[in-house]
C-alpha cells in the first residue's frame, strides 16, 4: 500500500511562502509526476512528503495515517536524489544494504536482498566497487537499488536524471517506467522536463509558483489546458497563443493551437505567414514563421515538407483543437 | 626574453623562501647542536657552530637527573586524551552547527572564537583557585580538562569547516534509509570526514603537547609533561644551555616527527575551505 494525501499543505521560509496551500491525492501504485518550471515549489514539495522539510501547516497523510509530525526513517518512503547522494565510502553493496542494516534485518536477508535488486538492475558485476568508479547511469542505478531494497510504500524522485547525458536519459526514462511496472509501487517523480512528465506520469501534477495550476493524465492536460499556465508548459514545441483580432473572432482573450494543428498551404488560408526558418528531422518538419498581426508561429508538419525561409504559407488552425482562454487566462468551454 | 625573466623571478622566490625557512627552522637546530656541546663550548663567543667536541654527556646526565619517560607519558596521556574527549564534543557540536543551523550559530561560532583571543593569564588566579578547592592541582584529569577545553574551539571550528564541505544530499539519504541521528554520524558523517577529523587531531594534539602555560601552573611532578621537563633546566643555580638544549631537543623529538609524517595532512587541514 502507498497512498499519499496532502491537506492544505503549506510552508513557508520566513516570509517567504514556498508552497500555497496544496490538496492533492495520489492513489496507490501510480506514478504521478510534479512538473513545473524552476523554483515552483516542485522539490519543496517532494521533500514535505518525504519528511525532509517540516510543513508550516496542513497534513501529510500515507495510507490514511497522519505522517505529518513523523521524521523521514519512520515513513517508509525511499527517495532518489538528483545528486544520486551515494555513501561514497561504502561499496555498492554497502549503499545498497545501509537501509536493511539500519533496520536490523539478518546478514543473510540482506545479502539476498541486495543480490536480488542488483540483479534487477544489471549491477550484480559491480557490487565490489565504489560510487566513484562507476559512470553516471550506474550510479543512478544504484541509487535506485538502495531505494528498492527497503520496498518502501512509495518512491519519491527527485529530477533524478538530470545529471545524464540525452541518450542515458531516455533509457533510464525506459528503465524507471518498466520498474514501475514490475513493482506496481507509488511513485512520485519531479521534474522540470514536460517530456519525461509526459512520457512517465500516469498523473501530472503541474505546479506554478506554490500552487496547483492543473492535475490530470498527460493526455488530459495536452489536449485540455485549464489555462494558459498548462496550456504554454505542456507540449513540445510550445502551443502558438494567439492574441487580438483571430480570438476575438471566436469569443476569446487569447486562443491557443498545438503545432500540429494547422493545414499549410501555399495558396490560400486564414493567416497568411511567412518562414523564418525550418527544421527537418525526417519524422516531421517544424516551421518557425510569422504570421501577419499574429506574431511567431510554430508549425508541425509530418514527414517532409518543401519549404524554405522567406515563401509565404497560409496557416489555417482546425477548429476543433483551437483552445479559447479568458482575459484572466482561464479556459472557455 | 619573457622566460628568461619568469626564471630569474622564480630563482629569487626560490632563494627568499629557502632562507626565510632557513630563519624560522635555525632555533630548532641551534638547539639541536647545542644539545652536543659541553657547557662551555654552548656559553662560547664567537658561537661554535659546528668545530667543536660533539658530546653526549647532556643526554646522559638530563636522562640520570630526571625520569624523560614519565614526563613523556604524561604528555601523550594529556594531548591524545584532551583531544579525543574533546573530538568526542566537537563532532556533535560541529554537525548540529553544520547541518542544522539556529539564527545565532554564527554567533556562537564567532563567541567560541574569540575566547582563544583572551590572553590566558587573565583566566589563571580563578582556575588556579578552582582546581585548588577541587584538589585538581598536579593530576592529569584536571589539566586534561583545561586542554580539552582550550581545544575545543578549534575542533569545533575546524570540524564544522570540514562538514559544510559535505553535500547535505547524502546525510538526508541516510535519514530517508532510516538512520537514526546517532547512526547517521557514526555511518555516514564520520567515515566521510575521517580526513578532516585526523588532521584536525594532529593539529590538536600538537598545540596540546606544546602548552607551556597552563601545564608549567598547573602541575608539579605527578603530572608533569614536557614543557614542565623542559622548564625544569632553567632551575634557581642559572641556564645550563647544552643540558636544556638536550633536555628540549628530547621533549621535541616525537612531536617534530610526527609532524614531518603528517606534513600532507597538516597543510591539507589548514588550507581546507580555504582553496576551493
Amino acid at each position: 500500500m502507498g497512498s499519499i494525501q496532502l491537506k492544505s499543505v503549506r510552508k513557508a521560509f520566513g516570509a517567504v511562502s514556498i508552497i500555497n496551500g496544496i490538496d492533492l491525492s495520489i492513489e496507490n501504485g501510480e506514478f504521478a509526476v510534479f512538473v513545473g518550471p524552476s523554483g515552483c515549489g516542485k522539490s519543496t514539495l517532494l521533500r514535505l512528503i518525504a519528511g525532509l522539510e517540516d510543513v508550516t501547516s496542513g497534513q501529510v497523510l500515507i495510507d490514511a495515517k497522519d505522517m505529518t509530525n513523523v521524521g523521514p526513517a519512520q515513513r517508509g518512503l525511499a527517495m532518489v536524489f538528483q545528486s544520486y547522494a551515494l555513501y561514497p565510502h561504502m561499496s555498492v553493496r554497502g549503499n545498497i544494504a545501509f537501509a536493511l542494516k539500519m533496520a536490523g534485518q539478518s546478514a543473510d536477508v540482506i545479502d539476498q536482498k541486495v543480490r536480488k535488486a542488483a540483479s534487477t538492475l544489471n549491477l550484480t558485476d559491480y557490487l565490489d566497487r565504489k560510487p566513484r568508479q562507476l559512470s553516471g547511469g550506474q550510479r543512478q542505478r544504484v541509487a535506485i537499488g538502495r531505494a528498492i531494497v527497503r520496498e518502501p510504500k512509495a518512491f519519491l524522485f527527485d529530477e533524478p536524471l538530470s545529471n545524464l547525458d540525452a541518450a542515458l536519459r531516455v533509457q533510464m526514462r525506459i528503465e524507471i517506467g518498466e520498474l514501475h511496472e514490475a513493482l506496481k509501487t507509488t511513485m512520485i517523480y519531479v521534474t522540470h522536463d514536460q517530456v519525461e512528465a509526459m512520457t512517465m506520469a500516469d498523473k501530472i501534477v503541474v505546479l506554478d509558483r506554490g500552487s496547483v495550476a492543473q492535475v490530470g493524465t498527460p493526455l488530459e492536460l495536452y489536449n485540455k489546458p485549464n489555462g494558459l499556465f498548462v496550456a504554454g508548459f505542456i507540449g513540445s514545441p510550445t502551443m502558438n497563443l494567439i492574441k487580438g483580432a483571430p480570438a476575438a473572432k471566436r469569443g476569446a482573450e487569447t486562443i491557443g493551437i498545438r503545432p500540429e494543428h494547422s493545414d499549410i498551404s501555399t495558396t490560400a488560408g486564414e493567416w497568411p505567414a511567412k518562414v523564418r526558418l525550418t527544421e527537418h528531422l525526417g519524422s516531421d518538419t517544424f516551421v518557425y514563421a510569422e504570421g501577419e498581426g499574429i506574431g511567431h508561429l510554430t508549425l508541425r508538419l509530418e514527414g517532409e515538407a518543401p519549404l524554405t525561409p522567406g515563401q509565404t504559407i497560409y496557416v489555417t488552425p482546425r477548429e476543433a483543437h483551437l483552445h479559447r482562454f479568458d482575459k484572466d487566462g482561464r479556459r472557455i468551454g | 626574453m619573457a622566460l628568461k625573466q619568469s626564471t630569474g623571478k622564480r630563482i629569487g622566490v626560490t632563494v627568499v623562501a629557502w632562507v626565510v625557512a632557513f630563519l624560522i627552522f635555525f632555533p630548532i637546530l641551534w638547539t639541536f647542536i647545542t644539545s652536543f656541546k659541553s657547557e662551555l663550548d654552548a656559553i662560547a663567543m664567537p658561537p661554535k657552530f659546528l668545530f667543536f667536541n660533539w658530546t653526549l654527556e647532556n643526554y646522559y646526565e638530563v636522562q640520570e637527573r630526571s625520569n624523560y619517560l614519565k614526563f613523556a607519558y604524561n604528555s601523550i596521556v594529556l594531548s591524545i586524551g584532551a583531544n579525543v574527549v574533546g573530538l568526542l564534543i566537537a563532532v556533535p557540536a560541529a554537525w548540529s552547527m553544520a547541518f542544522a543551523p539556529g539564527k545565532r550559530t554564527k554567533d556562537l561560532l564567532m563567541w567560541m572564537l574569540s575566547t582563544k583571543m583572551m590572553p590566558a593569564v587573565g583566566a589563571l588566579v580563578p582556575i588556579y583557585l578552582i582546581f585548588r578547592n577541587l584538589h585538581l592541582l598536579d593530576s592529569l584529569f584536571g589539566v586534561g580538562v583545561v586542554l580539552m577545553l582550550i581545544n575545543l574551539p578549534l575542533l569545533i571550528w575546524m570540524l564544522y569547516t570540514y562538514f559544510k564541505e559535505i553535500p547535505v544530499d547524502i546525510l538526508e539519504a541516510a535519514r530517508m534509509d532510516g538512520a537514526s541521528l546517532l547512526n547517521e554520524i557514526v555511518y555516514v558523517l564520520t567515515p566521510m570526514a575521517v580526513p578532516g577529523i585526523a588532521s584536525t587531531m594532529l593539529l590538536a594534539v600538537i598545540l596540546s603537547w606544546n602548552e607551556a602555560f597552563w601545564t608549567l601552573n598547573l602541575t608539579t611532578s605527578n603530572a608533569a609533561p614536557l614543557p614542565a621537563f623542559i622548564a625544569s633546566y632553567s632551575a634557581p643555580e642559572g641556564f645550563f644551555w647544552a643540558k636544556l638544549s638536550a633536555a628540549s631537543t628530547l621533549a621535541i623529538a616525537p612531536i617534530l616527527i610526527l609532524g614531518w609524517f603528517s606534513q600532507k595532512q597538516l597543510v591539507r587541514g589548514l588550507t581546507f575551505g580555504a582553496v576551493k
